[in-house]
């Protein structure tokens, strides 16, 4: 089969892993500071349930949501509280956050306590014990994990999906998870799979990391590990389903409605560490890389961190920072400063100096389409980019939507490929947003 | 480190090398194979009728600009400088000067300018410069010179039509035959045609359904279909003229129905049409139904089959 371990169109950036993928995960420095946004995942803010002058533990929960949609957020640091206050995130936006100042003490709250073992913790304990935990998905969605845990009684799961796949250039957080906190994988595989009452389970990597491959296929033996071709996006989910089953997500549809579940690695090793020790999510593995980085890690950061303090725990760059990404260069954020905080979606920090931007920047300007095609080629979910980009242009977000903007997964390889540089996905994205707010 | 001003901007912050530009330059080095061969069948009449087409549609292309107040980019002048090659490539090396200026001037000016400049026109520019100068200048136009001599006489299309004669294949392939500029070899086009294809620069649906619907028309009505790939403008047209980004398809399955809507129209061209040959009016009446193929072709959307395999 022509298309077999891979799905039709996608991209070929440079992959860019060399600087950490033979870093192992380390913990990082314990921050003097940390500021927690309430306001991390998919769904409504939450409040805060603390105040000014509180003293708070490890593990302790800061602020919860009433909403159905929510997951609550917690402390990873010992210490006191010394503003609740809108502070700047990666978006740009003001969130109303926690600023805690740590007594390096780390004491853990009373509300840590493990859970009972696999065997005897019943479904409900399970989604209940995640929801608290605050958990939700790692890859950078940020939709809150418990909701997918417990899908609606009409919808059959038969398969579940751990995504290894990290198509996104510069990132090995997931990697190096796989290899160095493979115990904990391996559980949070035996739990998902048991929530959700499924046998069989897959885990999808991309074949430049064949480390990891032998290394799961040795260690996992009842998960199937597909090694996958190398090509961007590979990770997005609906490519990874219809990869590993062949199975398309309908238009508008979510991977349950053809009977998956999936699933990041850091997810599941997240609800493993969470049932087997009680500790919330309070932590999660950033890489933070940049060719001129001078020491490039994958660390265990609490959330809360500010960039410039892992920075700084990197050694800096040489040269002239000049613009810093949450997330990796495809679909990441370039954030406006450096005194943002790492939330439970960032999962690397890229740094690229003045130099590198003059050379990527050299002779990029915006030129007509020449309506090449290429973006259709590439475009994993066979939508027409450029003619969704001049609408876009146009404000017609009635065409938009009859064109399908709404299928867009928002991959950036439209942009990649384009020849006349056009920001097509950025249209399209600002498409979707409108045909949201104003398309019935 | 503190106060560092950081750029910000839309994602994707990694771009790809290849650009709209490169596009261009490609398929100019991609003709180059055919224009030395062109040069030493037809002789150095061929070579500056090369000249003049590319020269005066680079003129031509700084002028409009200039009238229409845009922006030169290197992308403009690289299309202009193709748009030349390709309208030398499809006229007789014995069209005078003059004639070969007011073919680019309609190419630039008319068909590309008028409808809104690079990225916009609906009609192939160098094959509407070639159709006006034939319709305007039939005799000049249809005067070809024999390869290697400075005397004229028919090309393989012309013998096949008028007399019944067949051409022989080798020099149908090598080159050595009556006819435009830069059609004749299809040797050096097919090699063309493969760089095109290894830099990603063409469409393969088009020339591969182009070439598919000319031979099975072929042997339907019982005709050489190898004698019809190689005569004429089919290869030229095929690969380079066909493919053209900006006046054919987008959508994957419009290339293919574009492509063999070409084929077909060449073929009913050449077997029962008033002209010999017909690649150039099928391209630009294709052309025409591109925006339709767009629209009414778009390719199967994801996730519009639904795969439900469960078992009970």
């Amino acid at each position: 089969m022509l298309f077999k371990n891979t799905f039709v169109g996608g991209i070929h950036p440079p992959e860019e892993k060399e600087f950490t993928e033979k870093l192992g995960i380390e913990e990082a420095t314990l921050p003097k500071q940390v500021v927690i946004p309430l306001h991390q995942c998919t769904g409504f803010p939450y409040r805060s349930l603390v105040a000014k002058g509180d003293l708070v533990k490890v593990g302790q929960k800061i602020g919860d949501s009433d909403s159905a949609i929510s997951a609550p957020v917690h402390t990873g640091i010992s210490g006191k509280v010394v503003a609740v206050e809108p502070r700047l995130t990666f978006m740009g936006r003001m969130v109303e956050s926690v600023v805690i100042d740590s007594d390096g003490k780390q004491d853990v709250s009373d509300s840590v306590k493990p859970h009972p073992v696999i065997e005897k913790i019943s479904i409900q304990e399970i989604v209940e014990a995640v929801k608290n935990a605050g958990i939700v998905g790692l890859g950078g969605a940020v939709f809150p994990t418990h909701i997918k845990l417990s899908p609606p009684k009409e919808k059959r799961i038969d398969n579940l999906i751990v995504n290894g796949a990290e198509c996104e250039p510069y990132l090995t957080c997931d990697y190096r998870l796989m290899l160095d906190d493979i115990f904990n994988l391996a559980y949070g595989i035996d739990i998902a799979r048991k929530v959700l009452g499924v046998s069989k389970a897959y885990i999808g990597i991309e074949d430049n990391k064949p480390v990891a491959i032998d290394y799961l296929r040795k260690k996992l033996n009842r998960v199937e590990v597909r090694a996958l071709k190398t090509k961007y996006p590979q990770g997005g989910e609906k490519q990874l389903i219809k990869t590993i089953l062949n199975r398309e997500v309908p238009s508008g549809g979510l991977p349950m409605d053809v009977g998956v579940m999936v699933l990041n690695v850091a997810t599941c090793a997240q609800i493993a560490k969470t049932l087997k020790t009680g500790m919330p999510m309070i932590d999660r593995v950033v890489t933070v890389t940049g060719k001129y980085l001078r020491n490039p890690a994958n660390l265990r950061v609490k959330i809360g961190t500010l960039y410039r303090d892992l920075i700084e725990e990197c050694g800096g760059v040489d040269g002239t920072i000049r613009k810093v990404l949450c997330g990796g260069p495809m679909m990441g954020v370039a954030v406006p400063s450096l005194d943002i905080p790492v939330h439970k979606g960032t999962s690397g920090i890229v740094v690229f100096t003045q130099k590198e931007i003059d050379e990527m920047e050299r002779d990029r300007y915006e030129e007509v389409c020449v309506r090449c095609g290429r973006c259709t080629e590439v475009c994993p979910v066979y939508l027409n980019p450029s003619l969704l980009a001049d609408y876009a242009e146009k404000g017609d977000w009635e065409m938009c939507k009859k064109l399908n903007a709404m299928d867009c997964i928002e991959c950036g390889a439209c942009s990649f490929v384009c020849g006349s540089r056009r920001d097509i996905v950025q249209l399209i994205k600002l498409a979707k947003d409108n045909i949201r707010k104003h398309v019935k | 480190m503190s106060n560092e001003k950081l750029l910000v901007g839309p994602a994707p912050h990694f771009r790809a090398k290849e650009d709209s530009e490169g596009m261009m330059r490609d398929v100019i080095i991609a003709l180059l194979p055919a224009l030395f061969l062109s040069i030493y069948f037809f002789g150095i009449l061929a070579a500056i009728v090369v000249i003049v087409a590319v020269v005066s549609s680079l003129v031509f292309e700084y002028i409009m600009l200039r009238a229409r107040k845009k922006t030169a980019t290197k992308t403009d002048y690289y299309s202009a400088a193709l748009t030349g090659l390709l309208l030398a490539f499809c006229i007789t090396s014995a069209t005078p000067f003059w004639a070969v200026i007011v073919g680019s001037a309609v190419a630039i000016v008319i068909a590309k300018h008028f409808f809104g400049g690079l990225g916009f026109n609906i009609f192939n520019p160098a094959l509407v410069g070639r159709a006006f100068l034939l319709a305007s200048y039939p005799v000049m136009m249809t005067t070809w010179f024999k390869p290697m001599d400075a005397i004229t006489g028919p090309t393989p299309l012309n013998l096949i039509k008028e007399q019944g004669i067949s051409t022989a294949l080798s020099p149908l392939f090598f080159g050595n035959v009556g006819g435009s500029i830069g059609e004749t070899s299809a040797l050096a086009l097919i090699i063309g045609g493969l760089y095109l294809l290894y830099r990603k620069a063409i469409d393969f649906r088009i020339p591969v359904s182009y070439f598919g619907t000319v031979i099975i028309f072929s042997h339907i009505f019982g005709v050489d279909p190898l004698f019809h790939l190689l005569a004429g403008g089919l290869m030229l047209g095929a690969i380079y003229m066909a493919t053209d980004p900006v006046t054919s398809p987008v959508s994957r399955p419009g290339g293919w129905f574009f492509g063999a809507g070409c084929g077909l129209i060449t073929m009913v061209i050449r077997l029962w049409g008033g002209y010999p040959e017909g690649v150039c009016y099928s391209i630009l009446l294709m052309n025409a139904v591109v925006p339709l193929l767009d629209r009414y072709l778009p390719g199967t959307r994801f996730g519009a089959k639904r795969r439900l395999s469960l078992k009970k």
